[in-house]
């Protein structure tokens, strides 16, 4: 029996009044690539943003790795943090500091290893991302494949037990984005991360993916889970086969 | 042959052998990963500091986990052999360890890394450097003049093109909604100059003469001068950060792609808004700060309300209210032109849009001063 590390509970989720998942449970394993997938507007972005707490939930429960994430107090809060990293669709990196320090920041901030000792590890965590050679680059002065790899490396810069990723495909062309899936299994593969991943991009899904769960617009809710290839060739439902499919809404286009 | 006993840091252990003709030997033990490392740094660094070492052997025999931390102690050790010329060797490595290291080129990481920031050229180059930047920045001034005027011209010729809504929504922006802070400071500074004079006037008994001097000052100086630092701080700030952020995030490429001109859709709606409200500021804040010195008149010199408004208007002429009123619509110009400017020049991030706010309030309340001198000095001689 596999460990859960997420277990989310009947979540009600959404912004303000307007509920956009309605009563919402599923698990994730630890160790697994766990995708969320879905049409646009479906909460996709908005599941994310209550698993790394950006928001909180309208009722119901997220658990990660033990602690509940919904009703915590600061201290848990930040205890759970530590155990996270996301990357964003953007990557989102500090402008105004080089890849290196933009990597360094967390470790400064949250281990006591000496100064010569960060920077080797810096690199080392370049390395692993491929970006040896960029540390002293601003994000400004480099493309949006190297930016993603860069966000990865500060994701990662503390070893979380979970990784969030948000769209990494895309604005990625498909070498690029091939290249990320397989850094994506390398990582997962060396250091045993849980990786969640938020998109939409099939090839990408069946390459990374153990495990999904589609969500669903009109019924606020999962409409599938499981292996994607299984779901691509045996599911019932319309919607679903159509998604993994990739075929259009009847009606839509000449 | 000496044996330490095995020492705990957290949940990697480790213990040292020293054996004469095999060197040190430094067994670990348990996973080695973010939590113990900067601790087993520490104390290897601590243990090795004075030793005189021929070799150093580690033992991975009984590692069961490792990482990119763990993988920087085992650098950080084979550093310190490095520093005293010893041999270093790693040993009996399990194959996911051994797997890590690969992974993580330990072999190549020995050269020492440092990321120091590229040091600045020399000043000859940093010289030249600033030169072909203000002069690059000349250039796109001078352009940006021209293409606020052409656009400016099209807008008279076809006064249809003008974004009419873009325009009221700014005017009460800068205007309708800056009034209640106008009005505010104004009557303060009003207040605050009755005040004074009046210390000074009351001992020739010329109480009278601060009405006089409340709004002459006010009315051709201080109304349009404070009234344009308030609009530059609030809404040249904002026009800088709107089309920054505009071109940061490409919104103004999509305008021109789209076939906009950039400068007609966001500039001349500011500039025309602007011109038309601070004029009207400008009024506001000459009334507010009489108002002020009334204050001051009626309840501090025993002035009459009527005996101030009577020596005001007797001080006051037509052509010094429009002199503020012109000189408004000048500052209106410099604030919105400079703020839109300062927004165009943001290239990359958040950074650069901060600087060109910063820089948009401080340029426009230097030109307004600049400008007030110089108009003062033209009043003097051919006034």
């Amino acid at each position: 029996m596999r460990n859960v590390i997420i277990q989310v509970r009947d979540l009600v989720a959404g912004y303000g009044e307007e509920v956009i998942l309605d009563g919402i449970s599923f698990d994730v394993y630890e160790g697994e690539i766990f995708v969320v997938l879905g049409g646009s507007g479906c909460g996709k972005s908005t599941l994310l943003k209550h698993l790394i707490g950006l928001i909180k939930p309208i009722s119901g429960r997220i658990i990660i790795d033990g602690d509940d994430l919904s009703h915590s107090d600061d201290e848990t809060f930040q205890k759970i943090l530590r155990k996270i990293g996301v990357l964003y669709q953007s990557a989102a990196l500090l402008g105004s500091l080089t890849l290196a320090e933009n990597v360094a920041l967390p470790i400064e901030e949250y281990t006591d290893l000496p100064k010569d000792s960060i920077e080797t590890l810096v690199k080392m965590k370049l390395n692993l991302v491929n970006l040896d050679g960029y540390e002293n680059h601003l994000p400004s002065e480099i493309s949006g494949g190297m930016k993603k790899r860069a966000g990865l490396a500060r994701a990662m810069a503390l070893n979380p037990k979970i990784l969030f990723f948000d769209e990494p495909s895309a604005g990625l062309d498909p070498v690029t984005s091939a290249g990320l899936d397989n850094l994506i299994i390398h990582l997962n593969k060396i250091l045993g991360t849980t990786m969640v991943i938020v998109t939409h991009e099939l090839d990408s899904i069946f390459a990374v993916a153990h495990r999904v769960i589609m969500l669903d617009k009109h019924t606020r809710g999962i409409i599938a889970e499981g292996d994607p290839r299984y779901l691509r060739d045996h599911s019932q439902n319309p919607f679903v086969s159509q998604f993994f499919n990739r075929r259009p809404d009847p009606g839509a286009g000449p | 042959m000496t044996k330490t006993t095995p020492k705990e840091s957290q949940s990697c252990q480790y213990e040292v052998v020293d054996d004469p003709e095999k060197g040190l030997t430094i067994r670990l033990r348990g996973a080695m990963n973010a939590a113990n490392a900067p601790g087993l740094i520490r104390e290897f660094r601590g243990m090795l500091k004075d030793r005189d070492l021929s070799s150093l052997t580690v033992d991975l025999g009984e590692v069961t986990y490792l990482d990119d931390f763990g993988t920087l102690v085992l650098t950080e050790l084979r550093n310190m052999a490095a520093e005293v010329k010893a041999a270093f060797k790693i040993e009996n490595a399990r194959n996911k360890v051994a797997q890590m290291l690969e992974v993580l080129h330990f072999d190549r990481l020995d050269r020492k890394i440092s990321f120091e920031k590229v040091r600045p050229p020399g000043i000859f180059v940093r010289l030249g450097d600033a030169t072909f930047r203000h002069a690059s920045d000349l250039k796109y001034l001078i352009s940006f003049i021209g293409s606020v005027c052409l656009s400016l011209i099209h807008v008279c010729l076809h006064p249809r093109s003008l974004r009419r809504e873009d325009t009221f929504l700014c005017m009460q922006r800068t205007g309708v909604d800056a009034l209640p802070i106008v009005g505010l400071i104004s009557f303060l500074l009003g207040l605050i100059m009755a005040f004074m004079s009046s210390v000074q006037l009351q001992q020739f008994g010329a109480n009278i003469y601060v009405a006089s001097l409340v709004s002459l000052a006010m009315t051709r100086e201080l109304g349009p001068i404070m009234t344009a630092i308030i609009v530059a701080g609030r809404s040249g700030s904002a026009f800088a950060a709107e089309i920054g952020t505009m071109k940061v995030s490409e919104e103004v490429d999509a305008l021109f792609t789209m076939g906009f001109d950039p400068t007609r859709f966001l500039v001349v709606p500011k500039m025309i808004a602007s011109v038309i409200v601070v004029p009207v500021l400008t009024l506001f804040s000459d009334l507010f700060a009489i108002l002020g010195g009334m204050v001051v008149g009626v309840f501090i010199l025993d002035l009459t309300a009527s005996a101030y408004i009577d020596q005001t208007l007797k001080t006051l002429t037509l052509f010094d209210v429009f002199w503020g009123f012109f000189k408004g619509a000048i500052f209106a110009l410099l604030i919105a032109w400079v703020g839109c400017l300062r927004g165009f020049r943001v290239t990359g991030g958040a950074a650069s849009v901060g600087q060109a706010t910063t820089s948009a309030v401080v340029s426009s309340i230097f030109l307004i001063i600049l400008t007030d001198s110089v108009l003062s000095v033209i009043l003097r001689y051919w006034g």
